[in-house]
């Protein structure tokens, strides 16, 4: 598959004197979607504005196969589209109808295509209606919905989503997995930051993990059920993994572990069926040793 | 967060709303004009002007306990003028006031002044009440601009509308978390605390200043903000301004 994103070698400090990335290399296919999983202060929101440019350090970055210093503006937000982390930055018109607009408008579409577009983007997000709304009427979850909509009104190839689920509540939060599930079916390439390891899983089909340089990079399997790599970044195991490494104290058999709900119910289905309708679970003499080592691994207390 | 800052009776249904806010700017600022240049001294013509903007107040269906409360905001600067009351010579004393060294005459010229100074801004206030309270924000920012308003004014009224209220949370915030910190506190304390308050505050502006050109940067931004423009003039919006301008013009000179 084709190269979309290419960035080689790149670094960046702040003038401050924060390095915020240092000898960052990556590659994204076209159609991917694709994780980028830090800690706070990892550098996730640096490395992404510098894909559209807002912020240049040293080293390339290529966007279908070009440097984007070579390229307009104008060109590059075609191409890709960035969703900041505080929708407050990214709604700063009046109503949300002139904000959806925005892009479009400057893009040079004629009136009845922005305005096609505009509530195209609104439906995708679930906030068709809210064209005259003001953005201090809206709640953050609202907000950052809203806020997806004035980048998906430009309909860029690439979509990056700097924390989309940050702060948000669980039916907010479902709604946007939901978009971007939405987003990576009809063939975009998605980009997210986030430090909320049980949104990887699920959204993601390759992972990055960041602190200031790239530290790992592999399917959220790979990353996810490598314990050394989760320990050195501070990094949790999703929950629902978690819970089978303890079933597994108590003599389940698995013989490789669920990153998500979904696959929870899968695996359980299968493990159930291969022993006869039934699965065991027993205390034997080792269960208590075995459930102390377990929270050794992780770090639980 | 609650505030007031919002247009609470913009999206109220009335002819007064429906008018195309161009000719509503227009029509007000003519009145106000007319107003201003009334000589103090023509009372009853002050007492027309008010009938005539009352029933624009009527018309537009927001209620009158709201328009009253805005309008206090002239208060302060009719006691300005009333404070300097004294000093404006000329005309039969009324009364007097004798301070030792100085003789304070009230004249009748003076309380003329007085009333006309009040009658003229409260029915300018008025007539800004009219136009900011039946129109909601966006299009009557839309409607200045149309008007020619220079754009550096039109992106700076926009803008502070749209991040007051961030800005006006942000503070809350802020003090809450200080107030959270401090059991009483000394006022010495409280007032440094203030302090750091509104430099936090410059800080955090700043930065989302930036932010913000960023956002706009990367939605296409090449100086000038375009919106889809959807105003048309219509038969009722010319009647209300014939009727309007007509009736206060009748009102000033005859
Ligand atoms: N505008 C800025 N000025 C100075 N330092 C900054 C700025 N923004 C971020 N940093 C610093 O750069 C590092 C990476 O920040 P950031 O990219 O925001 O991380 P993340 O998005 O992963 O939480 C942090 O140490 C942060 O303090
Ligand atoms: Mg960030």
């Amino acid at each position: 598959m084709e190269e979309i994103i290419s960035i080689k070698n790149l670094s960046y400090g702040y003038p401050g004197g924060t390095v915020a990335l240092n000898d960052v290399s990556l590659d994204i296919l076209r159609g991917e979607s694709i994780a980028l999983l830090g800690p706070n202060g990892a550098g996730k929101s640096t490395l992404l504005l510098h894909l559209n440019g807002v912020l240049s350090g040293k080293g390339s970055i290529e966007v279908f196969g070009r440097n984007i210093r070579e390229k307009k503006r104008s060109e590059l937000i075609k191409e890709i589209g960035v969703v900041f982390q505080h929708p407050d930055d990214q709604l700063f018109m009046p109503t949300i109808f002139d904000d959806v607009a925005f892009g479009p408008i400057n893009m040079g579409l004629d009136r009845g295509e922005v305005e096609r577009r505009v509530s195209s983007a609104l439906e995708k997000v679930g906030l068709s209606g809210y064209e005259n709304r003001y953005p201090h009427q809206l709640s953050l979850g609202e907000k950052k919905k809203a806020a997806l909509a004035t980048i998906l009104s430009m309909d860029p190839e690439i979509i990056v989503l700097d924390e989309p689920t940050a702060n948000l509540d669980p039916k907010s939060r479902r709604d946007l997995v939901g978009v971007m599930r939405d987003l990576k079916e009809r063939g975009k390439t998605v980009i997210i930051s986030t430090h909320d390891v049980s949104l990887v899983p699920g959204l993601a089909d390759r992972v990055y993990v960041l602190d200031r340089k790239i530290i790992a990079e592999g399917t959220p399997k790979e990353i996810f059920l490598n314990t050394e790599l989760l320990k050195k970044a501070n990094l949790e195991i999703p929950p629902i993994t978690y819970l089978f490494e303890v079933l597994s104290c108590f003599g389940y058999n698995c013989s490789s572990l669920p990153l998500s709900m979904d696959e929870a119910v899968k695996y359980l289905t299968d493990s159930i069926e291969t022993e006869g309708g039934h699965i065991h679970l027993h205390l034997h003499e080792h269960t208590h040793e075995d459930l102390r080592r377990l929270k050794e691994k992780y770090g639980h207390h | 967060m609650q505030h007031d800052l919002s247009n609470k009776y913009g999206d109220v249904k009335s002819i007064i709303h429906g008018i195309d806010p161009r000719i509503k700017t227009l029509s007000l600022i003519f009145f106000i004009f007319l107003v201003v240049s009334t000589p103090a001294d023509e009372g009853s013509r002050f007492s027309t002007y008010f009938l005539l903007i009352s029933s624009v107040v009527i018309l537009s269906r927001v209620p009158l306990s709201f328009v009253f409360r805005r309008s206090l905001t002239v208060i302060p600067f009719v006691l300005l003028v009333f404070l300097s009351l004294p000093f404006i010579q000329g005309g039969e004393v009324m009364a007097s006031y004798d301070l030792r060294f100085l003789q304070l005459n009230v004249t009748h010229r003076g309380l003329e002044t007085l009333i006309g100074v009040f009658a003229k801004s409260y029915l300018s206030v008025l007539s800004m009440i009219v136009l900011t309270s039946t129109t909601p924000f966006p299009r009557l920012i839309r409607g200045f601009e149309s008007l020619k308003m220079p754009k550096i004014m039109v992106l700076t009224i926009s803008f502070m509308c749209r991040y007051m209220t961030v800005l006006v949370d942000e503070t809350m915030r802020m003090k809450r978390a200080r107030d959270l910190r401090s059991s009483g506190g000394n006022r010495r304390w409280h007032i440094e605390t203030v302090g750091d308050i509104i430099g936090n505050l410059f800080i955090r502006s700043y930065g989302r200043g930036e932010r913000i050109y960023n956002a706009m940067l990367s939605r296409g931004f090449t100086g000038s903000i375009k919106t889809l423009d959807d105003f048309k003039i219509r038969a009722l919006d010319g009647i209300f301004a014939a009727f309007f301008i007509a009736a206060a013009v009748v009102v000033r000179f005859i």
